[in-house]
């Protein structure tokens, strides 16, 4: 554990005062201390959703071959800090861009919208169309919890988890349709279209979530376990 | 400067070594005894804190004063007292007794204290001398190894003891990721790596990308109480209950006697990794001869619950990973466990090898691939060579890093398997009007309950400007860098003042306190090297003469041949003339002669030390923790007492 000062932004190299745009000075090739920048910009991308994940991993590892501490070990302790942070930024970027469930909310932060169970805090409500299913599969959890592992208990589990399995898989077709509207309206400049698909997005992923969250227990039970991570 | 030496250390439990990239292959550098592996052994053999020796030396000094010896220290880097309960059952460490909660642990040499940084400097600083007396240059900077399931304080007090030994250290690099960039010199090849890495005390798993150089690691796991240690204490159960069943005897409080006992065991088990067949055989303290036959079906079956035990993080790995143990191409097998045909079979099974045509590799060493590895990252850190060319490591963090928020819930903020250096930043304001204070505590591990998790640090934001509840807006940033440390920055936004942060690191050393133990150093740098070498070479032979002046005194003196006693006494004489000279290389040959010709009488010496090492409280400790073991279940043949 240790302490550092943050570093303040500048916009011309610090070391031969050409004009910055990027984390490397063009000029003369150092690295310069990171600014403020979202997750597109560090790979110089729109905000678009639909994007080639092969393509993005061949842009992380090409930013990485210049901006990795590895490469800055011989240089002075402000340049390895830099170095750190720039790299954190791109590693950062990358992980939240190659999942496409991280991806989209992330452009939804971006646009300032408040995304599920980390900002509303109360307990989410069951999709209306599923409510049925859901409320059978809960008494199927509390029996099983009660102790009872019958055959018959253990195959309606592994039905509701195909069923459940289908409605996640269904949901993400679902996002990527969102993600060609998002997309078209972004190049269109068509605001109100934007707002729509940012609205739909947003409680398409609250619906996700909630499936997402059903396949676990299931998943936890049918395995026998409490549902918590292992622990070193 | 161009031709500036990084060097590569895996700083191990049991074993430590030094490597460097010569030319296109990392070497072992090998100690002055000539040997690769330098035990992780520590002996003060002065009253006066000053003078330490490491290695085989220091396994010598057990004999005559085992209350200034540890070994295995790496077990305590970065814990606190209530975490090494275990350790102290099976270990004989003795820890100072006025150690409080989350304090950094004090280990007692004789009438001196020592955190396990500075004893693991000791062994960093032999590691050096030895790569200095290769080169005949300095050395003082390297790249260490640690577990990559290590936690944030055990890294940094790694990192510690590198800087107490004069080292700068370059990198932490995570020993599976080692080894693997130790195999991926050879075959430039693409696809994913798992490594299964089970040592003496740890097991990592990590899976790994390659494509065009780079090594993505993808996923780590692992189990930092896992490994051989566990094998052996199994064992030694069966043979404490064989021998109370049949004698009547119980030996679990007799130090003297589990030892020779571990001693036998941890022989069969050995030659059981060639053999068929093999025999635990050791003297009863009564006289008697206990002896087991011990096949390696009875032996397979015995560890089969110890070894099973890996499965499980290798399971999470491949699931983090989101990949199938089909579309893993190659596995890499290192630590000395691994040399267990069960535990390759087992790595068969988890990772469907035989059935896909597929072997996991053990063409080098598994004792020496993680210092290879380091050897190969220090290259790279170094500017790198042909051989090194367009290689890059992008390791990851093995835990999640959490806050703990209201109520003791942990909010996650980093994940485990993030690529490092990663960062995020939070928020943070103020719960009552004019609050200057807020407090943060900062947790790593995957548990819900902060409590449940590794404490790593609490901080203070200070100097908040007084303001309503909830107006001030904190925002805190943490860093984790390339040696999987973090690091916080923080600044109150709405004032734009930067925030006075004050840690209170758990487990850890402050800057000062780490300043105050660096080791004095002999710095080559500022002194003539030749001379430097000749007062070690005359170092080296005071040191010999010393213990061949004492010899006599000792009963495995009397075990020696008079032929052996009077070469002894003739190459000390010679070894007393030469060392007046400012002859550097005589002194040392006749050093090294003599130290060959009394090599037996070492032995012997030790044979008899390993026993009394273990006399303190803690050793008792270890027998009656045996007792409590349950007794294992072995349907195997009788064991013969005679
Ligand atoms: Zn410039």
């Amino acid at each position: 554990m240790q302490i550092a000062e943050q570093q303040s932004v500048k916009t011309a190299c610090w070391s031969c005062g050409a004009d910055v745009s990027g984390p490397l000075c063009a000029a003369c090739g150092k690295v310069q201390p990171a600014t403020e920048q979202d997750y597109f910009a560090v790979f110089s991308l729109p905000r678009r959703l639909s994007l080639d994940t092969k393509v993005l991993e061949r842009e992380f590892y090409r930013l990485s071959r210049r901006l990795h501490p590895d490469l800055y070990a011989r240089t002075s302790e402000l340049e390895q800090q830099w170095s750190t942070e720039q790299t954190s930024l791109v590693n950062d970027a990358y992980r939240a861009l190659k999942d496409p469930i991280a991806r989209t909310e992330y452009l939804l932060k971006l646009e300032g919208m408040a995304i599920g169970e980390e900002t509303t805090g109360k307990k989410q409500q069951p999709p209306a169309d599923l409510l049925e299913e859901v409320f059978e599969l809960n008494m199927q959890l509390e029996e099983m919890r009660m102790g009872g592992d019958d055959p018959q208990l253990r195959s309606d589990l592994e039905n509701a988890k195909k069923q459940f399995e289908a409605q996640l898989a269904q949901a993400d077709a679902d996002l990527a349709a969102l993600w060609a509207k998002w997309d078209g309206a972004l190049a269109e400049g068509d605001l109100t279209a934007q707002m729509a698909s940012k609205e739909e997005m947003l409680a398409l992923l609250d619906r996700r979530r909630y499936v997402r969250n059903l396949v676990r227990d299931v998943n936890a039970a049918l395995d026998g376990q409490s549902g918590d991570a292992p622990t070193p | 400067m161009a031709d500036e030496r990084i060097v590569g250390i895996d700083l191990g439990t049991t074993n430590s070594l030094v490597a460097f990239m010569q030319g296109e292959h990392p070497v072992v550098i090998p100690g002055e005894d000539g040997v690769n592996l330098v035990p992780s052994v520590v002996a003060m053999t002065g009253a006066d804190a000053r003078s330490f020796v490491v290695g085989n030396s220091a396994r010598k000094a057990l004999v005559e004063s085992p209350e200034r010896v540890v070994y295995s220290v790496k077990r305590l880097m970065g814990r606190g007292i209530e975490d090494v309960h275990e350790e102290l059952k099976l270990f004989p460490f003795r820890m100072a007794e006025d150690i409080g909660p989350g304090e950094v642990l004090r280990i007692k040499l004789g009438e001196q204290q020592f955190t396990p940084s500075e004893i693991s400097a000791h062994i960093l600083r032999q590691l050096k001398r030895n790569a200095e007396r290769y080169f005949g240059a300095p050395v003082a900077k390297a790249v260490v190894t640690v577990p990559a399931y290590f936690n944030d304080a055990q890294r940094q007090a790694t990192k510690d003891a590198g800087r107490m030994a004069g080292l700068e250290v370059l990198r932490l690099v995570n020993e599976p990721t080692a080894a693997a960039l130790a195999y991926g010199l050879d075959r430039k090849k693409e696809g994913i790596v798992a490594v299964y890495d089970l040592g003496g005390g740890t097991f990592d798993i990590s899976i790994l990308k390659l494509q065009d150089g780079i090594f993505e690691v993808i996923a780590t796991n692992g189990d930092t109480h896992l490994g051989g240690d566990d094998i052996d204490n199994l064992l030694i159960a069966i043979a404490l209950d064989d021998i109370q069943g049949e004698l009547g005897l119980d030996l679990r409080a007799n130090a003297e006697a589990v030892q020779a006992i571990r001693k036998a065991v941890i022989e069969a088990k050995i030659a059981l990794s060639t053999e068929t067949t093999s025999r635990i055989s050791v003297e009863l303290p009564d006289g008697k001869k206990y002896q087991r036959e011990l096949p390696r079906e009875a032996f397979e079956q015995i560890i089969k619950p110890v070894i099973d035990r890996t499965k499980g993080p290798c399971r999470q790995a491949l699931k983090d990973a989101q990949v199938t143990p089909e579309q893993i191409d190659e596995v890499v097998m290192v630590g000395g466990s691994t040399r267990i045909p069960a535990v390759r079979q087992l790595t068969d099974e988890v990772f469907h090898l035989a059935a896909r045509g597929k072997k996991p590799h053990i063409e080098l060493n598994p004792d020496e691939v993680v210092a290879l590895g380091a050897a190969v990252q220090a290259n790279i850190l170094g500017g790198g060579s042909a051989a090194t060319e367009n290689m890059l490591l992008l390791d990851v963090t093995p835990l999640s890093l959490g806050i703990e928020a209201l109520g003791g819930v942990v909010a996650k903020i980093i994940q485990r398997n993030s690529t490092i250096p990663a960062s995020a930043t939070e928020h943070f304001t103020t719960g009552v009007d004019g609050q200057t204070n807020v407090a943060i505590h900062v947790v790593q591990g995957e548990r819900e309950m902060a409590k449940d998790c590794r404490s790593l640090a609490r901080f203070d934001l200070k100097g908040i400007p007084p303001m309503s509840a909830g107006l001030p807006r904190i925002e805190v940033k943490f860093l984790i860098d390339a040696n999987g440390i973090l690091h916080v920055s923080a600044r109150e936004q709405r004032s734009g003042q930067e925030a006075e942060i004050e840690v209170k690191p758990t487990y850890g050393l402050t800057d000062e306190q780490v300043e105050s133990m660096i080791l004095e150093s002999f710095d080559y740098a500022e002194q003539d090297f030749a001379e430097r070498q000749l007062i070690e070479a005359r170092n080296e032979a005071e040191t010999i003469l010393t213990a061949v002046e004492k010899a006599p005194g000792n009963a495995a003196w009397q075990q020696l041949s008079e032929e052996e006693r009077t070469q002894i006494n003739m190459l000390a004489d010679e070894l007393r003339v030469l060392r007046e000279t400012g002859e550097r290389t005589a002194i040392q040959a006749s050093t090294e002669a003599l130290d060959k010709a009394t090599r037996r009488f070492a032995e012997l010496m030790m044979d008899a030390a390993v026993s009394s090492a273990i006399g303190g409280k803690t050793m008792d400790a270890a027998g009656e923790n045996l007792g409590e073991a349950p007794t294992v279940p072995h349907p195997f043949a009788p064991a013969e007492i005679k």
